[in-house]
């Protein structure tokens, strides 16, 4: 059985790999090739699931040893899968709404002359994604971080031909670079500490503490919030969140698999896998609650802003993925629940995500929510599966958001002390921020008085529901989003399945669940009263009105671009003048210098060579005499 | 030395004889000689061919001599190497005159496949235009007419061609084979007056710039003789101190293994003032010949002024084969001198090193230019040469193959590059070759990148092993010297490229000639060995390596 990892990664690799190798002749069939082997990884990951299934909690793990890459002495690294219980879970979610997309995207993408080209990119990212779970040491774990990231830049870059879409690849591949260094430097610095970076001797299992169980003080501290950094970069946490909001410059189904369900979540993966590491240090662990707790309130904020409906989506995501970090940063009372949300953010984001694209599809790609408006008599499906993921993640009781989200608050607040008081609060407001957001979306979109306006080739919008390729991924996508929650949580399946690789424990809540749930609730119903206030009972001006100060802020997404411009930016200018400076003056300075006194003394020695045979006797003669007289020196000496 | 003091060696010298029926006839092991014995017999049929047939076959005549000669030695080289001469069976043979091991064999097989290229351009014969309608080469078409006069125009107009220079080649071939081989004093000194000779003749037979070739040949000549003053001088001294002209004596005098004096000479044995002084006068005759930093000067002049196919075979195995006589002479005759002769040597090995490469910068004619690149090179070569172990011995022996390679490759490159006057020296008229000639300008710029030591080329393995065996042997601060000038050199070697790629053709430049396949075969043999030799070292430094080892 453990053979059949390798063919998880094997199927989508080799999609891409014909679809981009192949050429246009493939143009008619490229995007089923890609959607039929997307699904077959997902089949394989299915029988693999089930053969877990049947085996006991603690023989849950297969690895498969598929060769040695690196073999040197002293460093291995080797090509090698793990599969337990947490990337199971991920190969599930990412095969299973990947597969989704791939669907999706056939409508989607339609018209698109490079559609082929689009499902090679998009098994790339699957295969590269899929490596990043299932590698069993740290340094194939960055191949496939670099392989998503490449996959990132190319679909965000999809549209090469708007410059704001290359230059918002570039600034994700760059903001990303910052955070692989941070992975890399983790790299080094574990193989420097404990010899190697292969998950089995460094993490341990519950049972056997690895090594990273046995080392205490700054290393591990260090790795860990190196650990962290690659984290940030990778599911858009502050400080190197600005590139998420860029990246829905993409194809819409690019927003839904790679920066709402799948690659954003990486961070929290790593964070999670490396629970051993994290668990040793408090210190990194404090570190990482705060980014999650600052990121969700900040991600919160800036979706309230928008008015361009992806953008408000990726604001959404950036917040939801902070409750994940918040979550994996409480240690074992929260790993299993990081995870959780994880697998229900999946689902309701990426429903969102489609919801807005089948949106766009029907209004000649406006992405502007204050040109939208009353679609839901126009689109009932995409309004039913938009509404219902809605419900989702706002923590509408039942559904799935509302138990993922609420474990995470309850957990914040069991970690205890004031610390716990105030993440805890910090989740609250958050969630009531998003109820707010979220029905601002809801309303502006498919509620209200038309505000359709023609597009700059004249052509008035012709809302119209989507093709079946793309609602039904949507549909499959909103029972997920319904049904996920109560699935994983009642009786504990979730938290029983995963807890034999991340560990769990029971925090000491100083609130009890049922108040937690009722003070959410309570939350809840604040935050979309006030988003009905303003949006429902009061018709929304096309054009945005000024808005208070921090209505301003968050659409320039509380000033972060300013921030990195003037202070990394500029600072950098500086900082490469000044060493341009440094060069030019001092560097080439020796060196020319150099260089023209070794050209002057060869102009001089030159003249020696007179031409005449009695100076070269001169000299041999002289030469002679010194050879003689040091011969004799050194013996006196 | 008194009338007493020679009368009493002549009287001890004949009662040591003893009665005249004793003396022994001299062993000489004809097989183990054979690769000189072939190339002195080749020549002396060449001189036989000069005399006696009709000079219109005498050009296929000599060439076909001197290829089959030079093949059939290298083949005995081979046979001996493989019959363990060069490891095992290493012996000295005739008498004590001639060393038969590893180095020898190395450096033999080395100088004679260096000879068979060298034959190759020799007997060009496509690259200057034809003079009334006769081939000719590069070699004045009578050595004995004066420059520009009557009797010049007569013999070019009748299309004659010294082919004199094949068993010219050839004796010098045959003195440099037992150059490094020798095992004795008056052995070296022979062979080295034996190759010496037919050079000072080769460089001044140009058939372009006659004057200037007889300008360098003529120096070449003087100074020559006054470095072989130097030397005789030296030998006489190592005579005085040692009593014995043999290598082997004259170590276990030096390491003091050696009791009995021999009365005649009581004044002086083991005198050691004696003794420095000769290894130092010694020691200069031969740095002369491997140009290095004093006694350099005649190089670029030598260089400039011979004929390039001429140039091209004594940078190369006159490198070699004077090598090979320096390691033999400090590792065999002088290691208990060690102490003495490398602070020596270092000195000189940096000052070559260093001295090459400084002046190089400044040069404009392509041939001084890669004068100056030799005197260089003789400053790494002589890292190694002071490292004193194994590896050093085995470095340099890989450094000379892979060297002369590379030099006599690219010497055939200038031989192509030619305008109305003949090769076009002058760098400025290499401006922009690569743009009219992409292939003879990208290989002559694997060469030079082989002489700078880029990776990839023989160059590169050379120079890291040299340096790598000068390191380990304790001569550190040199590696950094060689380093330093390695870099220095590597401006002027790339300067060149970048003149031949990026600088705009001249609308008046020199044309690139067409050879024959003889300077094809040399110039691609030069790549090859150039690429082989930096892409896959290692078989040949385990060859060096193998061969390494003194007989003594």
């Amino acid at each position: 059985m453990e053979n059949l990892i390798a063919l998880l990664i094997a199927a989508p690799l080799l999609g891409a790999a014909v679809l981009l190798v192949g050429g246009r002749r493939l143009d008619a069939v490229g995007h089923w090739i890609g959607t039929v082997l997307a699904a077959a990884s997902f089949a394989v990951g299915v029988v693999l699931f089930t053969d877990l299934l049947g085996r006991s909690a603690q023989d849950r793990t297969l690895t498969q040893h598929l060769y040695s890459w690196i073999p040197v002495e002293g460093f291995q690294a080797d090509v090698a899968f793990r599969l337990d219980q947490l990337s199971m879970t991920f190969v599930l979610l990412i095969t299973g709404v990947g597969s989704l997309i791939h669907l999706y995207s056939i409508g989607y993408m339609e018209h698109d002359e490079r559609r082929r080209r689009f499902f090679g990119y998009l098994n790339l990212f699957l295969a590269a994604m899929l490596l990043l779970v299932l590698a069993d040491n740290y340094l194939l774990l960055y191949v496939g971080w670099e392989g998503v990231g490449l996959a990132s830049y190319l679909l965000i870059g999809f549209w090469q031909h708007k410059p704001s879409a290359a230059t918002a690849a570039k600034k994700a591949f760059l903001v990303n670079r910052v955070g692989d260094m941070g992975l890399s430097i983790a790299i080094m610095l574990m193989f420097t500490t404990f010899g190697t970076f292969a998950f089995g001797p460094v993490l341990g299992s519950q049972e056997h503490p690895g090594l990273a169980g046995d080392a205490t003080g700054g290393k591990l501290t260090a790795i860990a919030l190196m650990l962290l950094l690659a984290a940030c970069g990778k599911s858009a946490q502050v400080p190197l969140q600005s590139w998420l909001g860029d990246a829905m410059e993409g194809p819409t189904p690019v927003s839904a698999l790679i920066h709402a369900a799948t690659m954003v979540t990486a961070g929290v993966y790593l964070i999670v896998r490396s629970a051993a590491i994290f668990n040793g240090s408090p210190d990194a662990q404090l570190v990482v609650t705060v980014v999650g707790a600052v990121t969700l309130l900040f991600g919160a904020i800036v979706g309230c802003a928008k008015d361009d409906i992806k953008k408000a989506l990726a604001g959404s995501t950036m917040s939801q993925i902070g409750y994940m970090v918040l979550a994996a940063g409480l240690g074992p009372i929260g790993y299993v629940f990081a995870i959780m949300h994880l697998v229900t953010h999946g689902f309701f984001k990426a429903g969102l995500f489609l919801g807005a694209g089948s949106v766009m599809h029907g209004m000649n790609d406006e992405v502007d929510m204050r040109k939208y408006g009353g679609l839901r008599k126009y689109m009932p499906v995409t309004f039913a599966t938009f509404s219902l993921g809605y419900l989702a993640i706002i923590g509408f009781p039942g559904l799935s958001g509302f138990f993922s989200k609420d474990k995470i608050i309850e957990a914040a607040f069991a970690k205890g002390g004031t610390e716990g008081w105030i993440l805890g609060g910090a989740a609250l407001l958050g969630a009531a921020v998003t109820a707010f957001y979220m029905t601002r979306v809801m309303l502006m979109t498919f509620f209200g008085e038309k505000r359709w306006q023609p597009d700059e080739h004249g052509h008035e919008p012709h809302p119209h529901e989507s093709p079946r390729s793309m609602t039904i991924p949507m549909i499959v996508l909103a029972f997920g989003s319904v049904f996920a929650g109560g699935l994983f949580s009642i009786g504990d399946r979730f938290l029983n399945w995963l807890e034999p690789v991340t560990g769990h424990a029971e925090g000491d809540s100083p609130l009890s669940p049922m108040a937690v749930t009722l003070i959410t609730t309570a939350l809840l119903v604040v935050g979309v009263a006030l988003a009905y206030a303003q949006y429902g009972r009061r018709p929304v001006p096309v054009v945005a009105p000024r808005g208070s100060l921090l209505t301003r802020a968050a659409r320039r997404d509380l000033y972060q671009d300013d921030f990195n411009h003037v202070v990394l930016v500029r600072g950098g200018e500086h900082l490469t003048r000044s060493l341009v400076y440094v060069d030019h003056t001092l560097v080439d300075g020796v060196v020319n210098g150099t260089a023209a006194s070794v050209g002057g003394l060869s102009g001089r020695l030159r003249r020696l060579q007179n031409g005449f045979a009695r100076s070269y006797a001169v000299s041999m003669f002289g030469g002679a005499a010194l050879l003689v007289a040091a011969t004799l020196l050194m013996r006196a000496v | 030395m008194s009338a007493t003091a020679v009368h009493s060696l002549w009287t001890t010298a004949a009662t040591a004889a003893g009665p005249i029926s004793k003396i022994e006839t001299p062993k000489i092991e004809y097989g183990q000689l054979s690769p000189t014995l072939i190339v002195v017999g080749a020549a002396i049929i060449g001189v036989l061919v000069e005399a006696f047939v009709p000079r219109k076959s005498r050009y296929y005549a000599q060439l076909f001599v001197s290829a089959v000669a030079l093949v059939a030695a290298f083949a005995a080289v081979i046979a001996l190497a493989a019959g363990g001469y060069g490891t095992t069976k290493a012996h000295i043979a005739a008498m004590g005159a001639i060393a038969v091991d590893g180095p020898s064999l190395f450096l033999q097989g080395t100088i004679l496949l260096t000879a068979l290229v060298g034959l190759f351009t020799f007997a060009e014969r496509r690259l200057d235009p034809q003079a009334h309608g006769n081939r000719v080469d590069s070699f004045a078409a009578q050595a004995a007419s004066v420059p520009g006069s009557d009797s010049e125009k007569a013999a070019v107009k009748a299309g004659f061609t010294t082919t004199e220079v094949f068993p010219l080649l050839l004796f010098a071939v045959s003195g440099m084979l037992v150059f490094p081989s020798a095992n004795d004093l008056l052995t070296l000194f022979v062979a080295l007056e034996v190759f010496s000779l037919p050079l000072y003749l080769l460089c001044a037979l140009a058939r372009r710039k006659r004057l200037m070739s007889q300008e360098a040949a003529v120096k070449y000549f003087l100074l020559g003789a006054f470095a072989s003053a130097f030397t005789l001088f030296g030998i006489a001294l190592l005579y005085g101190y040692a009593g014995s002209m043999s290598y082997a004596t004259i170590a276990q005098v030096v390491d003091g293994r050696v009791t009995s004096v021999d009365p005649a000479l009581a004044g002086t044995m083991g005198n050691d003032a004696l003794l420095l002084v000769g290894v130092a006068l010694l020691a200069m005759g031969l740095l002369f010949k491997v140009g290095a930093v004093p006694f350099h000067m005649w190089t670029p002049d030598v260089y400039q002024g011979a004929p390039t196919p001429v140039t091209g075979f004594m940078a190369a195995a006159t490198k070699v084969a004077a090598f090979g006589a320096l390691l033999r002479l400090l590792y065999v005759v002088l290691p208990g001198l060690r102490w003495d002769w490398r602070p020596v040597m270092w000195g000189v090995a940096i000052i070559t090193m260093l001295g090459g490469a400084i002046v190089a910068i400044t040069q404009t004619d392509i041939k001084r230019l890669l004068a100056y690149s030799s005197i260089a090179h003789a400053g790494f070569i002589l890292a190694g040469v002071i490292a004193t172990t194994p590896d050093g011995v085995s470095s340099v022996l890989f450094y000379l193959g892979a060297y002369s390679f590379v030099t006599i490759g690219a010497f055939a490159v200038v031989t192509l590059v030619r305008d109305a006057g003949g090769e076009a020296t002058h760098l400025s008229k290499w401006a922009g070759l690569g743009r009219r000639s992409p292939l003879v300008a990208a290989v002559f710029a694997v060469f030079l990148l082989a002489f700078a030591g880029i990776p990839l080329t023989s160059g590169f393995a050379g120079k890291f092993a040299v340096f790598r065996a000068a390191a380990e042997g304790g001569a550190a601060p040199l590696v950094v010297v060689g380093v330093i000038s390695s870099a220095i050199a590597a401006f002027f070697y790339i300067r060149v490229i970048v003149l031949m790629f990026f600088s705009e053709p001249k609308p008046e430049g020199p044309t690139v000639a067409v050879p024959s396949p003889l300077t094809m075969t040399a110039i691609a043999v030069g790549v090859a060995v150039t690429l082989v030799l930096g892409v896959a070292p290692q078989y040949f430094l385990d060859l060096a390596s193998q061969a390494g080892v003194f007989v003594r």
